[in-house]
């Protein structure tokens, strides 16, 4: 249970993010966003903006500033004329001050030639395609057996269509950047990023720069949900615009400009097919997913992955059609894939149960596997089911009436709902270093980024335990692209690969010290002969060999949600009474922040499940409520009785901590777990998210 | 349009000449390099920005900095006396109540503002009854503290923090 | 944001001289900043009227309420005898916004603070009510929470104010400095429908100041409700403001109005003139409720409103006379 070892930082206001760096002469960027669905520039009149005084200069594509490498259309700012979506960036003004650069961002007149925007995903649309792969390398389809003929055959089927919206990241801090270009022709980039070494790298190739020549600094990062995985436009604007005036520039996205430009979870429309014995017995699964990505670059979301790992079935075929729309890019939103592909499997899943007369946790159990269903891959392991017992345990699921709609507390029905998560056990490759310092301490080196996961202290306790060292005599030194190249902090991912770096770098150092401290005690004993060289002693790691060399597994964390709702029978208003997510992530390094994770995922899931929806306006083509005001998040009230736990799980083909990620799996199945016990207290089936008081009132 | 105004930060007297288009928020953070007070939508509507002003909670972006002329403002950075961190504050680091850290200076300047609305005897729109003083359980301090958005999640430690630090106040006035 | 000057007035007289060329009243600034930066409002000039000695609430001998319009919202919010003599009010204001917002709003600003409509706040996009003639997207875009009682072909804004439904029950009046003297308007006519001028909210003439708003003594049991799409700091999709006398079974008296349905808070004249001197029963609220809604003209995605507005106001009656269901 230890504290964040920034925490006294964080709560005296002392941590620094990307637009608090205090620099020398700094200037400010303000960027004027395309005003049309989908067009070309015609032309970009500066004349007033310049006027104006205080501003330093104004990019367009009027003059397209030099890059060496434009194939990524998000970050080739400036270069084209083309209007791929409303709200794409299409001029950028540089003032004295953030009043100034706003003041000349509104002076930009623009003008288009406009054609109409294609915005709206249907299941029907001709451009739906089917794409190479879905995020990142899976294959779009996959099928076994001959599952139409076994559905057609099934006893019980379930044949149902689920839709999620758009949802956009949020973190809450925005996507911001300060550039500072140097005499050498070097770049200093104080980014609010989940990687500081693909920043790094990407910013390298834009600006023709040898990657010694940007270093990325990142120490803290408000948020990012996946939305700062990949480097977004801000990063380039604000080099560009700092190269432009000779000056550092700063740039943070405005929260409404967010909205077209950062990044959002594709809407999705999921047809799910399920046919089972009169058991329950799986015999047949269907996922289709139909989902969107912009005309500028192709992101196809691996929605129906999930149901490729969760339930045992001879026949199954899942698949994967994008269309390209004249819409912002979609990117990665926490658990891309599992939390909108796992709302919709485990929905149904609820309905199989209700259809088939059981139990819905006793059908997850009858339909559990210890191979992945469709690689055949034994599991390295799968605590589904001690999760849904030890979560039933919990929260009290024994003998629950399983009875639609006929609780009432006065105007208010109640019902209880369950549901599985899933996510990937993933590891990437990293380095770092460990040094043993003449002091008596240990500093550990890794370009990683502490987006709020708690990654600072999990990997100070890894190096601890490695060194066996206590926590205090540890230095860790992250977010920064000048330290051993680190995997982003993504598929949560973060902990294990970084860690298994960490680890190795201080096994190492250990065995170093061991060479050469007298009696060989190595570890935090090295400093008592003296015997080591004035500047200390440093050993690294690259875990890229030993990642390449592990046995197949399928490797997966899992869990189970349980939730408990109050409907307002008058109003349509849901509340999440109790919630509690128990999970099978391996060994958890850290307690206190690993719950943290757990139920800020879960906390994230009620907002998906109840309120989360960016409203795309079909006559302009932007999304229409891109504020804090307009897209709701969940605020304090909206979250009451929430708890996370997690069962045992030795997994010794992991990594060397045996740990999975836990960043995501929070969120996943939270909604499905949601909307299932909203059924129960409604009787009525809401297959639409979210479940929105207006929803609700069409049915009650 | 520029105007000279005071402002009096974390017990500091400032002079200032500030574009009349410039909040509080901005003044504090590009100013005087007070960068505890966050932007993170810059229309009231998540609450990362919030301060004390004139000793009650304000979110710093709506306020033009021209039209606070004299006001005495207190920030995250002024809430710790001598080194020492507030009760709020210490509850906020045993309770976990933040991740990524970027709410956090308003969620602290706004349970600061709380545990003393509270005192005073402010209802809330939970409030069962506006005749009595109410007192801070659960439910009172999740709507208290719903004006600061925390996308991470931090909810159930924020609200085991405000909890702590109120029950730790009560203890030090019975 | 477009330069401005700033002036702080000394006097209402002040305040009015100085209103003039672009010039815009500032209270707290909690709409008219955030407007500003969106690039909705474009002031030349603001005068801050906020430290104008308009921040007592006065309680009258008779029970009713003189209410400054610099006032904050938190502190009519916190101010006992409001708390004793009209709940709804202190109710609905505490249901708007959030206890930092409150601090800054003045109960003035509040009355006066513009629709929440996406369309009216992105100044790239036509709206009638930003740019008269511009056209109004809304009516075929993006409307769920939009009005449903009311509206024209020009808007389909609501007022997002929780503090004037209540007001608008309570059948307060706004007292006004203006440039021909002082007068005082029933906050019914203050508001006003979109019909073809939906550039203008209120009946305000140019440099007309709120001064104050006086409500008169309720005595009755009231509560405001509030239904929203997420527990707390969020605007209304509807409320409702009530107020219910019932003498031996008997309405007796009743107010009611009704937020996030109209241009303006709607007092339910209707149903109100239904309900006096009726059974108060479910089957009264009922009819009353649906004379009243029948009037109203859903537009594709809000028909839900109908139904909601309908079940909070003979929900919220059946639990102010305590009446059980039938």
């Amino acid at each position: 249970m230890t504290d964040r070892l920034e925490s006294r930082d964080k709560v005296t206001g002392q941590a620094r993010y990307a637009f608090e760096y205090q620099v020398e002469n700094v200037a400010y960027a303000s960027a004027v966003q395309a005003s049309v669905g989908k067009g070309e520039v015609r032309s970009v009149d500066a004349e007033a903006a310049l006027r104006l005084p205080g501003v330093l200069a104004v990019l367009s594509c009027e003059d397209p500033p030099r890059l060496s490498d434009t194939s990524d259309g998000e970050l080739a700012l400036f270069q084209s004329r083309t209007v791929s979506y409303r709200g794409q960036f299409v001029a950028a003004v540089v003032g004295e001050t953030l009043e100034t650069a706003r003041e000349g961002a509104r002076l930009v007149r623009v003008e288009y030639a406009t054609e109409t925007p294609d915005v709206t995903l249907r299941a029907d649309h001709p451009g739906l395609y089917k794409p190479d792969k879905v995020n990142p390398v899976f294959p779009a389809d996959t099928g076994q057996g001959e599952p139409e003929d076994a559905f057609r055959n099934s006893a019980v089927r379930v044949n149902v269509t689920y839709t999620t919206p758009a949802e956009h990241n949020n973190p809450m801090e925005p996507h911001t950047t300060l550039a500072q270009w140097h005499g050498d022709g070097s770049l200093t980039l104080y980014d609010s990023t989940q990687g500081a070494s693909f920043v790094q790298a990407t910013i390298a190739g834009i600006f023709g720069l040898d990657p010694s020549q940007v270093r990325v600094v990142s120490p803290h990062v408000g948020g990012g949900f996946g939305s700062k995985g990949t480097p977004r436009p801000n990063v380039v604007l604000a080099a560009l615009a700092a190269r432009a005036v000779g000056r550092p520039v700063k740039f943070a996205v405005p929260r409404q400009q967010m909205f077209a430009t950062t990044g959002y979870r594709t809407p999705t429309i999921q047809r799910v097919r399920l046919g089972a014995d009169a058991d329950g017995r799986l015999n047949a699964i269907f996922h289709e997913v139909f989902e969107q990505t912009s005309t500028v670059k192709e992101f196809a979301e691996q929605t129906a992955t999930p149901t490729r790992v969760m339930y045992q079935a001879p026949n199954r075929h899942t698949s994967h059609r994008v269309v390209a729309l004249d819409v912002p890019t979609p990117s990665w939103m926490r658990a891309p894939g599992e939390t909108p592909g796992m709302y919709a499997l485990e929905s149904a899943i609820d309905e199989l149960a209700i259809a088939v007369g059981i139990d819905p946790i006793e059908l997850r159990v009858r339909n559990d596997t210890d191979r992945e269903p469709e690689s055949g891959l034994p599991f390295s392991s799968r605590n589904l089911v001690a999760c849904l017992r030890e979560g039933a345990d919990r929260f009290g699921w024994d003998g629950r009436d399983p009875a639609p709609g006929v609780r009432r507390e006065g105007r208010k029905l109640i019902g209880t709902g369950v549901a599985s998560s899933t996510y990937p056990a993933y590891l990437m490759p990293s380095k770092a270093t460990a040094r043993a310092e003449p002091d008596g301490t240990f500093t550990v080196r890794i370009a990683a980024a502490d987006i709020g996961t708690g990654a600072r202290t999990a990997l100070g306790l890894i190096a601890a335990e490695t060194l066996k060292a206590d926590l205090d005599q540890v230095k860790v030194e992250i977010g920064d692209s000048s330290l051993p190249r680190a995997s982003v902090a993504g598929g949560s991912a973060g902990t294990a690969s970084w860690g298994t770096a960490v680890v190795r770098a201080c096994e190492a150092l250990r065995s170093e010290l061991n060479g050469l401290v007298a009696g060989g005690h190595g570890g935090s004993l090295h400093t008592e002969n003296g015997s080591l060289p004035p500047e200390g002693v440093e050993a690294s790691a690259d875990t890229t060999a030993e990642i390449k060399a592990r046995d197949e597994y399928a490797r997966h964390a899992f869990g189970a949600q349980f939730a408990e709702v109050e409907v307002d029978a008058d109003t349509g208003e849901i509340r999440v009474r109790r919630m509690l997510g128990v999970f099978a992530a391996g060994r958890i390094i850290n307690p206190k922040t690993a719950r943290s994770q757990f139920i800020g995922g879960m906390t994230m899931g009620i907002g998906m499940a109840l309120m989360e929806e960016s409203v795309m306006d079909a006559e302009f083509g932007d999304y229409l409520n891109r504020d804090l005001a307009q897209y709701h998040v969940p605020a304090c009230a909206d979250v009451r009785d929430i708890d996370a736990a997690w069962v045992e799980e030795s997994d010794p083909h992991l990594n060397p901590l045996g740990s999975k990620g836990i960043g995501e799996i929070g969120i996943v199945g939270a909604a499905a777990a949601v909307g299932n016990a909203v059924h129960h207290a409604t009787g009525i089936r809401f297959r639409d998210l979210p479940l929105t008081p207006a929803r609700l009132l069409r049915e009650l | 349009m520029y105007a000279d105004i005071t402002l009096v930060v974390n017990g500091m007297e400032h002079r200032l000449s500030v574009d009349t288009r410039a909040s509080l928020l901005d003044v504090l953070r590009e100013d005087l390099g007070l960068t505890g007070s966050k932007k993170g939508c810059d229309h009231g509507q998540c609450g990362a920005c919030t301060i004390l002003l004139g000793g009650r909670r304000a979110n710093g972006c709506l306020a033009l900095a021209v039209a606070h002329d004299g006001a005495d403002i207190v920030t995250v950075e002024g809430l710790a006396q001598d080194g020492r961190l507030s009760p709020v504050q210490e509850a906020f680091i045993e309770q976990d109540a933040f991740q990524c850290g970027y709410c956090t200076p308003g969620q602290l300047c706004s349970a600061t503002a709380v545990l003393d609305e509270a005192e005073r005897g402010w209802p809330s729109v939970v409030t069962e009854d506006l005749g009595s003083d109410p007192s801070l359980d659960d439910d009172e301090i999740r709507e208290r503290m719903s004006g600061n958005l925390c996308r991470c999640g931090a909810y159930a430690g924020i609200v085991a923090a405000v909890r702590q630090a109120a029950r730790k106040r009560e203890a030090a006035q019975a | 944001m477009r330069p401005f000057a700033y002036e702080r007035a000394t006097s209402a007289e002040d305040a009015l001289e100085r209103h003039h060329d672009g010039a815009v009243y500032l209270g707290g600034g909690t709409n008219l900043v955030d407007l500003m930066r969106l690039g909705v409002e474009e002031p030349a000039r603001l005068v801050d009227v906020a430290h104008l000695p308009y921040d007592e609430i006065e309680l009258r001998p008779d029970g009713s309420l003189v209410i400054g319009s610099a006032v904050s919202n938190s502190a009519l919010a916190a101010d006992p005898t409001v708390r004793e003599g009209h709940p709804m009010l202190v109710q609905a204001v505490l249901a708007g916004a959030s206890g930092q917002i409150r601090n800054l709003a003045t109960v003035g600003g509040n009355l006066l603070q513009r629709t929440r409509c996406s369309y009216f706040q992105d100044a790239a996009k036509p709206c009638n009510k930003r740019n008269s003639g511009s056209g109004c997207p809304a009516r075929e875009g993006e409307h769920h929470n939009l009005a449903i009682l009311g509206h024209s072909q020009a808007c389909v804004a609501t007022h997002p104010s929780d503090m004037a439904v209540a007001l608008a029950a309570l059948g307060a009046s706004v007292r006004i400095q203006g440039r021909a003297g002082e007068r005082t308007i029933p906050i019914d006519e203050l508001h006003r429908l979109p019909d073809n001028e939906p550039e203008r909210d209120t009946t305000l003439e140019a440099g007309d100041l709120i001064t104050a708003v006086e409500v008169p003594a309720l005595g009755i049991p009231s509560r405001y409700r509030k239904v929203r799409e997420r527990a707390s700091f969020a605007f209304a999709l509807v409320s409702i403001a009530a107020a219910l006398d019932v003498e031996d079974g008997v309405v007796r008296d009743v107010r009611l109005a009704l937020g996030g349905v109209a241009h303006k808070p709607w007092r339910a004249w209707r149903a109100e003139g239904e309900l006096r001197g009726a059974e108060a029963v479910e089957e009264s609220f009922v009819r009353a409720a649906e004379a009243e809604l029948a009037a109203a003209e859903p537009l594709r995605d809000n028909a839900y409103k109908v139904p909601l507005a309908r079940n909070l106001i003979v929900r919220t009656l059946m639990e102010l006379g305590g009446v059980r269901e039938s």
